[in-house]
């Protein structure tokens, strides 16, 4: 076991608190899947919208916290020094944790407010995704400009700028300078949409999957042995390629919300070329793990890595191009099959990133250097979070094409073309599929939680049984 | 409208590859430093394209231009028809006929959508519906919901009131009562005031031009002037 910098420490604390979100993430995606399916299910205590706002803002906060542990991480490795500010980072820490279960309870114990700036600031801005309130909003910020600070601080202290720091740092302040153009009101909704979608998708489609690019670079590095200078070059290309897309590919958002129309060609345009990075990362990771043999210590950080290649490029690549064009879009928008791309595409992209880190930080807190991180319940919650995963976005899928279909194409895009559609028995079966396969991907959070907390030690053990005979 | 999306693509691309070109000349290809070079010259394109449309479509998108008509269009008929030129619905304005009985200044009209907006995001309104096609799908979107003809057909004659507005008001302050389907909406105890600001804001957004979304709609035709 190696030496642990105090970064490192932090980044565990980050890791499981990510890993518990995790799980808070799936339980209101549970309740909101059995509402679908029987809609007197906690009606007027939990409603709907609150398990949905908790179901994705818990998933927000968790990446996120995940992204910033694989900072901490690696940034002491890359500098070779502690990180500088580390005090600080700490505080951040509780700072971050203590704001979210404030915002939760209030979210759980209160749920809504009247139409005023109070509940803008206190309670809920009511705008999907980033429904936190102002102050919380501020406080993110506040703690982005922490990890930011101790990113360039550290790295101006070892006198070191490698590629891949530079490449983080121009992501981090874009990553935090655009989460500003999200925090103010406005009547119109047109320009309400514009803004809200800067933080969104230049978020989600443009500097997390930069962000992930470095953090997948320097996991395969440190995992695999794979030389800098590919590592690097390929994160080049992978820049060039989803800023390239990625920052006018925003017009795949811009087509129905007001805008000009000249936003119909450059979205279907640019965003039909999003999938190109995400098939330059497969290419990558298949390359280096061919190159050295699958030969890891660590599997399961391996596997995940695998998983977050495949992942991202079925969910966002694939998923995502089969509804961009906006000759398709105009009738499967806001679909189901807008959800189906949604849940492939933050699980492979983001979700198997953060568990590649978890278990590669693990590795070296956990187990004796040289020591094979293998046991088996990781593979049954590996197998069974992506069964789970593909059978909900099947599931969604059927649904959304089901939608499409009716709601869209033949009756019309009214209240009574929405219930006609939703009660039609392709998409009936499909919400109970979804459930199913929900149930089954909770299960298998159990099992990885399970395995989280006892591998290595579980692994130890039973080594220790067979020496003392 | 003078900006074409086809020049707008092939530009950014021809001048990414361009100047990429021209500042790694005499690197390998196969060198981090090349790549490096088209990774910042294509984001650094693409980013200034992109700011450079912000400019001019926040001004198309403003309250009061073309395409998002101002506030006082609460006061008008507003219909929603084909127009064979563009191959797509568009929402047409008509004759002022009031809201609520009665027509509202200017101000008054700005009042009012304001509270509206502020209303619809205090009761998290898009974790449930979509609005101009974003946010959940539990419940229908809502983007033409002003010109919907449930309104008329089943809400009027549930709640026994004699115009769409009022229908449109008393359903919101009393989804739980009135119940259309097995998914109900939940009672967010809204006040008169409030339910009134969203029926105003929702009648606002249907005049908003949507480039045909949603396709396929009703058509509904204003009274000739």
């Amino acid at each position: 076991m190696e030496r642990l910098y105090e970064s490192q420490k932090l980044a565990l604390w980050y890791f499981w608190t990510a890993i518990i979100l995790f799980g808070a993430q799936l339980l209101f995606g549970l309740l909101a899947a059995i509402q679908f399916i029987n809609p007197d299910f906690l009606y007027g205590t939990l409603n709907f919208m609150t398990n949905r706002m908790l179901h994705i803002n818990a998933m927000v906060v968790w990446l996120l916290m995940g992204f910033i542990a694989g900072i901490y991480w690696f940034l002491p490795l890359e500098t070779g020094r502690e990180v500088v500010g580390i005090k600080l980072g700490k505080l951040a820490y509780f700072a971050f944790v203590g704001a979210v279960a404030v915002v939760v309870l209030v979210y759980l114990l209160k749920q809504y407010g009247s139409g005023d700036f109070f509940t803008m600031w206190f309670i809920t801005e009511g705008r999907e995704y980033i429904e936190a309130p102002r102050w919380a909003d501020i406080g993110i910020v506040a703690v982005a400009l922490i990890v930011a600070f101790n990113v360039v601080g550290t790295a101006v202290a070892a006198r070191r700028l490698t590629g891949i720091l530079g490449v983080l740092m121009v992501d981090l302040a874009f990553l935090f300078g655009l989460y500003l153009a999200g925090m103010f009101f406005t009547p119109n909704i047109s320009v309400d949409q514009f803004w809200w979608w800067w933080v969104v998708h230049l978020w989600v489609e443009a500097t997390w999957e930069v962000l992930v690019g470095v953090l997948m670079g320097w996991l395969l590095m440190h995992l695999l042995g794979t030389p800098r200078k590919i590592i690097e070059a390929w994160l080049y290309v992978e820049v060039m390629l989803v800023f390239g897309t990625g920052i006018l590919g925003l017009g795949h958002h811009y087509y129905w919300i007001g805008t000009p129309e000249y936003w119909l060609g450059i979205g279907g345009f640019f965003s039909s070329l999003e999938p190109l990075p995400l098939v330059a990362m497969v290419i990558h990771a298949v390359y280096d793990a061919g190159v050295h043999k699958l030969k890891t210590v660590n599997r399961p950080a391996l596997f995940w890595a695998f998983a977050q290649a495949f992942g991202n490029l079925f969910g966002a690549g694939v998923w995502g191009f089969m509804h961009t064009l906006p000759q398709i879009n105009l009738f499967s928008h806001g679909t189901q099959l807008a959800a189906a791309h949604g849940h492939l595409a933050f699980f492979g992209a983001y979700v198997s990133a953060n568990l590649a880190l978890f278990y590669f930080a693990l590795g070296k807190t956990r187990v004796k250097e040289g020591y094979i991180l293998n046991g088996t319940p990781w593979k049954i919650a590996y197998v069974g979070l992506i069964i789970g995963m593909f059978g909900m976005t099947a599931a969604l899928t059927v649904a959304g094409f089901a939608q499409t279909m009716i709601e869209r194409a033949t009756l019309g895009s009214t209240w009574e073309a929405f219930m006609q559609a939703q009660m039609h028995p392709w998409m009936e079966e499909a919400f109970r599929w979804r459930l199913f396969f929900g149930v089954m991907f909770f299960l298998s959070y159990i099992i990885l939680l399970y395995d989280l907390l006892t591998a290595g030690r579980r692994v130890e053990a039973l080594r220790e049984a067979e020496v003392a005979g | 409208m003078g900006i074409g999306w086809l020049e707008v693509v092939v530009a950014t691309l021809l001048i990414s590859l361009v100047i990429s070109l021209v500042l790694a000349r005499g690197r390998h290809w196969l060198e981090p430093g090349f790549w490096k070079v088209a990774a910042v010259i294509t984001s650094s394109v693409m980013a200034i394209t992109l700011v450079l449309l912000t400019f001019h479509t926040v001004q198309a998108i403003s309250m009061g231009s073309k395409r998002v008509p101002g506030p006082e269009v609460i006061n008008k008929e507003i219909g929603y028809v084909y127009n064979a030129d563009r191959r797509a619905m568009e929402p047409i304005v008509g004759k002022e006929v009031g809201l609520f009985g009665k027509v509202w200044s200017p101000k008054e009209a700005e009042e009012l959508i304001t509270k509206g907006k502020l209303v619809i995001q205090s009761r998290n309104c898009m974790d449930c519906h979509t609005l101009l096609g974003n946010g959940a799908y539990y419940a229908p979107d809502l983007t033409k919901a002003w010109l919907d003809p449930k309104w008329e057909k089943q809400i009027m004659p549930m709640v026994g009131a004699n115009s769409r507005e009022e229908a449109m008001k008393v359903w919101l302050m009393n989804p739980d009562k009135y119940p259309t389907w097995v998914r109900r909406m939940p009672n967010l105890r809204l006040t008169e005031e409030e339910a009134r600001a969203v029926v105003a804001y929702l009648k606002w957004m249907s005049a908003i031009d949507t480039n045909g979304f949603p396709a396929n709609f009703p058509e509904v035709q204003v009274s000739k002037q």
